[in-house]
């Protein structure tokens, strides 16, 4: 546990997110220009939350085979920072679309699915607050965590693809990859991925940490 | 077993049938209200309009008859389900017994609505499958949100908060399906949209299945 490497690559990475994404060459495209940078900050925050999300189901789940209140506070934090992150992706995503699409909110399916997503998360917190028994507590908000997730999928994953969007990758639009004749972009795009995820997870592990030690002076 | 405990439950509501009255009531004075509110001869929505406000009718209707299938019960009796009946059993019966509910319920609430404010459907057949469609997965997720609700401490507001966002990729299919249906497309067009649908609809059911066992328990 008092292992820190990690955390000194997470610094490392996300220097050089910071320095690369805003500094290195990007392909000239009309219309874009140079908000393609987006695509270090934003879809990150998508990658690391749909990752830490998923971490936070496989604790519940592990929480309901085993009864150990310690996974249960995993899976809320890990929850926690990915609901964090679904935020700033909306946030860094409607900044985006304010220079390239021409408005804060323009109702698009990834939009409005990914505020559904919120949605669905941020009742999960408010059915935590809800109940008084530690160990109900744990139990049910496993359950409706496991359940929510398996709603969430359809959402982002296949909803999107049905209809027409604006978002790059979706409705004809091209992806990343067909703007990236040189990889230049997968240069700083993957370890950005990687930098953001890390971080989440060092998040979340300060505050299991904390949370373990209220739960022990209790 | 499922078969006599839905036989159960039938028995059950025809004894009492304010319930069951109730829901009806419920639905009818909705449409009503509606009618009164926009103030309009029949045929004079227009179809989009129509649309929105016959699913949004029919979404709070079934959160309100599905809530009663948990919530409505007293612990004792609980208790008493749970040594003579396996948790599976009584979640297949309450799903099965839900749909069947909400499938009357959305039939006549499609009749009484189209009587009052018009019919602009072209296509009937396809609107009434997808009526069928949306009833399975309206009750497949209710039901284990109404047990979630229940184990919360049985309020409303928790099962309203809960079940909305989950409800929200089935919403969005059946409302573009129905928007199809009302607009005489072919069934190809809504293809896509009701494969879909049935597969959020057995997604949902399976993870109701594997998961209310451990809800049954606390």
């Amino acid at each position: 546990m008092r292992q820190y490497w990690w955390k000194i690559v997470t610094i490392i990475l996300l220097l050089y997110t910071f320095l690369g994404g805003l500094l290195l060459e990007v392909p000239r495209l009309n219309i874009l220009n140079e908000t393609i940078r987006a695509l270090y900050f934003h879809v990150p925050m998508w990658f690391g939350m749909i990752i830490l999300l998923t971490v936070s189901v496989v604790y519940s789940i592990r929480y309901l085979k085993s009864n150990d209140l310690t996974l249960d506070a995993k899976a809320i934090e890990f929850a926690n920072v990915g609901v964090v992150f679904g935020i700033f992706g909306i946030l860094t995503g409607m900044f985006w679309a304010q220079y390239t699409w021409g408005a804060w909110w323009s109702g698009d399916p990834k939009q409005n699915a990914s505020a559904i997503g919120l949605l669905i998360y941020f009742a999960y917190f408010i059915l935590r607050g809800s109940i008084e028994n530690e160990e109900q507590r744990a139990r049910i908000s496993a359950i409706y965590n496991i359940f929510a997730f398996a709603a969430l999928i359809p959402l982002l994953f296949i909803l999107p693809r049905l209809t027409d969007s604006l978002h790059p990758g979706n409705g004809g639009n091209p992806g990343f990859n067909a703007y990236d004749l040189d990889s230049k972009l997968r240069l700083v795009f993957y370890p950005a991925v990687i930098a953001w995820t890390m971080l989440g997870v060092w998040i979340a592990t300060i505050r299991i940490r904390l949370r373990n030690l209220e739960y022990k002076t209790l | 077993m499922v078969y006599q405990f839905i036989k159960k439950e039938f028995k059950q509501e025809w004894r009492n049938r304010y319930a069951l009255n109730g829901i009806l009531l419920y639905l009818v004075c909705t449409i009503f209200i509606c009618y009164l509110s926009f103030n309009v001869r029949t045929n004079q929505l227009t179809p989009i309009t129509w649309n929105a406000l016959f699913w949004i009718i029919m979404l709070f209707a079934s959160v309100n008859a599905v809530a009663k299938s948990f919530m409505g019960e007293k612990s004792e009796r609980q208790l008493y389900y749970y040594t003579i009946i396996s948790p599976q059993a009584l979640i297949i019966a309450r799903v099965l017994y839900n749909a069947f509910l909400l499938l009357l319920m959305s039939f006549v609430g499609f009749v009484f609505y189209s009587l009052i404010l018009g019919n602009p459907v072209q296509d009937q057949t396809l609107f009434l499958i997808n009526l069928f469609l949306a009833s399975i997965g309206f009750s497949s997720t209710l039901t284990l949100i109404s047990a979630i609700a229940s184990k919360a401490g049985s309020n409303q507001t928790l099962m309203a908060i809960l079940g909305f966002p989950i409800l929200l990729p089935i919403l969005l299919m059946v409302i573009k399906v129905s928007k199809n249906a009302m607009d005489g497309l072919e069934w190809s067009a809504s293809a896509d949209e009701l494969v879909t649908l049935l597969a959020i609809n057995l997604i949902v059911g399976a993870v109701s299945y594997l998961l209310f066992p451990y809800l049954w328990r606390t």
